[in-house]
């Protein structure tokens, strides 16, 4: 029997199931697919569900219901199939997102390229053709980790902190890339910039993004960029989606 | 909606706050709401309305408002000196606030937030859900000079109206469970955890409370290799600098921080109410333990409603005290006329 998936309650909080001890892609899958497995169950004492990287969170009023029969009923539905081998859940969206790479709105790409082992031209090439997946959110509202990058981007991070990141800017290392939420500093390096918001709170839709869609980021020049911060009110500075099935 | 209050002078962090918004964890934004919940139940037993209702949160210090209608008012959590156009006002009591008098809330004295309560509350549009300002997740902000406030329909008309708050504003001893990391960190270092009281630092506001304590910092070796994972409010985050951060419900969603352990929800009141300098120390409870004191807590919120009386009036803050007929209200001369109604 191995270690994991090891269930623990989080104070009177709820209860997190975590699938292993480092980031891999099958424990990302794993967290995803609980998720949407707990989410169908509908149990009355869940009242909310999220992931992070490699676990899952249940939320439950721990005063209220005792955590054993919680863990009990969360067992049974581990034990019922191999998560690590799980389908992603259904009705995932794929979304494209125009990016400018490099230039003074986005510094650090040669950096980062660098780093890397890439002249920055095989950078953008394979930055903007690259697919991932919105891994976790969290950090700031709407703010999606995404990867993973293949292994040439298992960069580090830089041992100082950029000061200020604009919102909306692509940033990458360790093999993932995240778009920023607000103007924050970071470790991770800037390499692009979008005009995609990813938290809009006075839309309908406040959070484009959901934890388990995929992405693009389609290099554009920077005439293209301007404009779109130019006409788009939407936040959606853009981007394209298509259904996922 | 038309504007009920407006607020002539703010303090540095004033803003509209409710039970806060949960539902969008998975999205990367925390629960938010009060610093204070419990605030908010005193709130709504004093006016007679439900405690879901948006109050106005005040940290450190109040500011000064001028009623646009007749209102009523209620005021909790920490003390404030109070006054209605001049004329003092009892704290932890509700009151009426007529069109056109203003209201003046000093500095807070025995805690860090202060709330001001509309009969019918406030009624600014919701947001996600909720009226509450999430300041970390820039959702709404802080309220400044000139704004004004709408206020719902208040179908109650009492006031005069006032309760013993819960005991939440000395500091002293909060109970927590174990939580994600806390068996990573060996016994003499959970000892001295327990063993010694910490004084609130400064630092400290609606995500996280810092603890300050002599000695060196806290660590466990467990922290190189967490993965960031679910954080919740009440977590005692041992930060990069070895001090303990309490997560409030502003806190984000995910970290990567060890965590001694997690306060419980019905004591975080006690560690957001105390001053800055003001002794908290930790014990650590059983699970069980926790569900009997959590339990005792609801039933304490419950329980509010019932215990409101009437506010006998403080001849220390009548202004017009002369014109009062002293003498015809005494009926005993070893009553004491200023105790409470039980």
């Amino acid at each position: 029997m191995s270690d994991w998936p090891k269930i623990r309650t989080v104070g009177l909080s709820g209860l997190l199931v975590t699938f292993a001890g480092e980031m891999s892609e099958p424990a990302n899958r794993a967290a995803l697919a609980l998720r949407a497995a707990v989410e169908a169950e509908n149990w009355p004492e869940v009242s909310e569900t999220s992931t992070s990287l490699v676990s899952t969170f249940l939320a439950v009023d721990l005063a209220a219901i005792r955590p054993e029969e919680m863990r009990e009923r969360l067992e049974a539905l581990l034990e019922s199939r191999d998560w690590q081998e799980a389908p992603l859940p259904p009705g995932r969206t794929l979304w494209h997102v125009p990016t400018l790479y490099g230039t003074d709105l986005a510094p650090q790409l040669e950096e980062a390229a660098a780093v890397a082992g890439l002249d920055p031209d095989e950078a953008i090439r394979q930055l903007s053709t690259a697919r991932v997946r919105v891994l976790t959110i969290g950090f700031a509202p709407g703010q999606p980790y995404m990867g993973e990058l293949s292994e040439t981007w298992n960069i580090p991070r830089q041992k100082g902190l950029t000061p200020s990141v604009p919102p909306s800017a692509l940033v990458v290392a360790i093999r993932q890339l995240i778009i920023f939420t607000n103007a924050s500093p970071t470790g991770w390096r800037h390499v692009g910039q979008t005009a995609f918001r990813t938290f809009r709170p006075e839309a309908k839709r406040p959070f484009a993004l959901s934890p388990g869609d995929e992405l693009t980021f389609p290099a554009i020049a920077r005439v293209e960029l301007e404009k779109l911060r130019d006409r788009d009110e939407s936040g959606q500075g853009g981007a394209e989606r298509e259904a996922l099935s | 909606m038309s504007a009920a209050l407006t607020i002539l002078q703010a303090g540095p962090s004033m803003s509209v706050q409710d039970l806060g918004r949960p539902g969008y964890r998975a999205q990367g934004l925390t629960r938010g709401g009060a610093a204070d919940p419990v605030a908010l139940y005193e709130g709504a037993a004093l006016l007679g309305q439900a405690s879901e209702l948006a109050a106005l949160e005040m940290a450190g210090s109040g500011g000064t408002f001028r009623a646009e209608a007749d209102l009523r008012i209620a005021l909790t959590g920490a003390e404030m000196a109070a006054t209605r156009d001049g004329e003092a006002l009892a704290w932890n009591a509700s009151h009426s606030l007529p069109a056109g008098a203003t209201l003046t809330l000093g500095g807070a004295r025995n805690g860090s937030y202060g709330y001001l309560h509309l009969g019918g509350g406030i009624d600014t549009e919701p947001r996600m859900g909720g009226r509450g300002a999430h300041l970390a997740g820039g959702v709404g902000g802080l309220l400044e000079a000139g704004e004004s406030l709408p206020a719902g329909r208040d179908r109650d008309g009492e006031v005069g109206l006032t309760l013993t708050p819960l005991d939440r504003f000395s500091g002293g001893e909060v109970r927590i469970v174990a939580s994600m990391q806390t068996d990573s960190f060996d016994s003499s270092t959970l000892e001295r955890f327990t063993g010694s009281p910490f004084k609130r630092d400064a630092r400290a506001n609606r995500m996280g409370v810092r603890l300050a304590q002599e000695g060196p910092g806290y660590s466990t070796e467990a922290a190189l290799s967490i993965v960031s994972e679910v954080v919740v409010p009440g977590d005692i985050q041992i930060a990069g600098d070895g001090a303990p951060y309490v997560l409030m419900g502003e806190c984000q969603t995910t970290g990567g921080y060890p965590r001694i352990g997690t306060v419980l929800p019905c004591e975080l009141p006690r560690v957001a109410q105390a001053l800055a300098g003001a002794s908290l120390s930790f014990r650590f409870v059983e699970m069980a333990g926790a569900v009997r004191l959590q339990a005792r807590f609801a039933a304490d919120l419950a329980a509010l409603r019932g215990t409101v009386t009437p506010l006998l009036r403080d001849p220390a803050g009548m202004r017009d005290l002369l014109s009062y007929q002293l003498i015809g209200g005494a009926v005993s001369a070893t009553a004491n006329p200023f105790e409470k109604e039980t």
